[in-house]
């Protein structure tokens, strides 16, 4: 065996000749956190080893010391990016555990804040999908109509990353005539940005280069490895939980479910853009069609503190304020179990909870779409360049916030 | 002599300009940290939900580059870390190397209530604010702040980086 020396290093033949990297966990292009171990043979990844954890929070855990209403603040802070469809994800299967109506009003505005994340989201993996593979402008473009999104969101509830909206039995506040009448003029506008979009990298060569064909995943590979949301259907599998298991008010709206064919990076992007224009037209059907009602249900937990003058607030020294007091005093607390799957811009969002009727979850699992992404990069990064991985880290679009918990 | 002096322009107190000679007049210190505080390049580097605001503040909206504010993607070549968003103990060591990577002078903003206190998070995973570990210059408080409060954090930074003195020599 020969030993092949490059300057004064020695080079190890045979199975070590391996050049083995740590991607991450600081690299512009791993989208926050995440890192992934390489062994590379030249450019070409012989193995790729995605390492999470390094934005691992304790959701779950925190979430068994607060109440159900308490634990919304947190399911902001999962996918940060749509932080309204996880919101509206956790307050739907809290409201299954606990059988809580929501009144159509409020089912209305769910589906159209979800659909507005859905939107930002989406403007948000195009922008940063892009500026990986190196088309600067489309970033500039896609956060100047999510500035008007998350503009929106902060005339809604006050905040707008972090908008802990959604409320256990409908949300927090009514939309306003303002708000409608903003939202009617981005919808309204909003395909001529998305033509724009394209026409800026659809017609790029590097860009083509850059998707048609890399990372392929076959239509059965794809249900293999786990993967939802449009990173499914752009192998051809169409499900999607909002048409398949509605919930919300998404079984009275009317659109279509984009699918591609070739399963490449390509096709999950026309999949993503094609997104943009149904999702378009759901909030088009929501602002024509929102019906008149309260936001909140009857039997919902009571969050709002009592608006009298002069009242006292009772402090309960046990529950600590009055707050929790009013939620742990409602008799809808029952034992069980239940797991409700709502369909979030990455994918499948699932909450197990395990209830023992205390008022708080005994145990919250969160199935977050990012984490079984983030493990299929295994699979689908074996055999490509260094540079495609990159490609398929941003086709994935993964949070790491959401996958950590 | 006169007639240069009478003609000085001041760009900045302290710092005069001399028309046509391409030339600065100014105490070294000041001008220095004239220098520095209007060139700040921070380290790409996001760690959780203020990394996306501070993607904001760096586009076309508020545009950062107006600052002087350009985001370099190597420690190596930056020299404000903006520790945006929680920091848990299996990330702060590396966030601890990527500061001692960064070259002097070097300055640190804590963004968001979990680079500042640990925030919501209070728990076995998260590290309880950054200055645990680093020398944190400037804290700015929100869940997350706005990009306009990430502008004026990056702003008191510039106000302090002009007060220094003597920071320039080996001896400082």
């Amino acid at each position: 065996m020969t030993k092949t020396t490059t300057l004064d290093v020695q080079v190890a033949d045979g199975a070590d000749d391996k050049y083995r990297l740590k991607m991450g966990p600081q690299h512009p292009a791993t989208h926050g956190v995440l890192r992934v171990d390489l062994e590379l043979d030249g450019e070409t990844i012989d193995k790729c080893d995605p390492q999470v954890g390094y934005l691992h929070r304790g959701f779950e855990k925190l979430a068994e010391h607060r109440t159900y209403a308490q634990n919304i603040v947190l399911t902001d802070r999962l996918d940060y990016i749509a932080a309204m469809a996880n919101n509206v994800g956790y307050c739907v299967a809290v409201e299954k555990l606990l059988a809580i109506d929501v009144p159509p009003r409020a089912q209305f505005i769910r589906v159209m804040v979800c659909e507005m994340a859905r939107i930002s989201s989406h403007l948000l993996w195009l922008a940063t999908h892009a500026l990986d593979i190196g088309a600067m402008t489309v970033f500039l473009y896609c956060f100047r109509e999510r500035e008007v999104l998350l503009e929106l969101f902060a005339e809604l509830c006050g905040s707008r990353l972090t908008n802990t909206y959604t409320r256990l039995g409908g949300v927090r506040q009514d939309v306003t005539h303002s708000i409608m009448l903003k939202l009617q003029r981005f919808v309204d506008e909003f395909p001529d940005h998305i033509a724009e979009y394209e026409t800026l990298i659809d017609t790029n060569r590097i860009w083509l280069k850059r998707t048609i064909g890399i990372g392929p995943i076959s239509a059965d590979k794809a249900v293999d490895l786990c993967l939802t949301g449009p990173s499914l259907r752009g192998s051809g599998v169409d499900y999607d939980i909002r048409q398949h298991v509605p919930y919300a008010a998404y079984d009275q709206m009317d659109f279509e479910v984009p699918v591609g064919e070739t399963g490449d990076t390509y096709a999950r992007y026309r999949c993503r853009m094609e997104e943009f224009r149904q999702s378009n037209n759901i909030l088009r059907q929501c602002i024509e069609r929102m019906p008149p009602g309260p936001i909140l249900g009857k039997d919902a937990p009571d969050l709002i503190m009592p608006a009298k003058p002069g009242r006292k607030i009772e402090f309960d020294a046990v529950a600590g304020n009055a707050l929790i007091k009013l939620i742990d005093n409602r008799d809808l607390y029952m034992e069980g179990d239940v797991y409700v799957a709502t369909e979030v811009p990455k994918g499948e969002l699932g909450f197990y909870f395990i209830s023992d009727g205390m008022g708080r979850p005994y145990r919250m699992h969160i199935r977050s779409p990012s984490f079984l992404h983030i493990g299929a990069l295994a699979t689908i990064g074996q055999g490509v360049m260094i540079a495609d991985l990159i490609a398929i880290i941003g086709t994935l679009d993964v949070v790491l916030g959401e996958c950590d918990r | 002599m006169g007639e240069i002096t009478n003609n000085l322009v001041q760009i900045e107190e302290g710092i005069k300009f001399i028309p046509g000679a391409s030339a600065f007049v100014a105490p070294l210190n000041k001008l220095i940290n004239w220098g520095r505080a209007g060139s700040i390049w921070p380290a790409t580097f996001g760690l959780a939900c203020c990394a996306i605001e501070m993607m904001v503040a760096g586009a076309s909206t508020n545009d950062l580059d107006r600052f002087g504010i350009i985001f370099r993607a190597s420690p190596r070549q930056a020299d404000c870390l903006i520790l945006a968003g929680t920091i848990t103990k299996k990330m702060a060591p590396i966030v601890r190397r990527i500061y001692d990577q960064m070259p002097e002078p070097r300055y640190v903003i804590a963004m968001g209530s979990c680079a500042c206190t640990g925030g919501l998070f209070d728990t076995y995973a998260v590290v309880q604010g950054a200055d645990e570990f680093l020398p944190v210059d400037v804290y700015i408080p929100g869940c997350p702040p706005r990009p306009e409060a990430l502008l004026e954090g990056i702003m008191k930074l510039q106000e302090k980086i002009m007060q220094e003195q003597g920071r320039w020599s080996q001896f400082a």
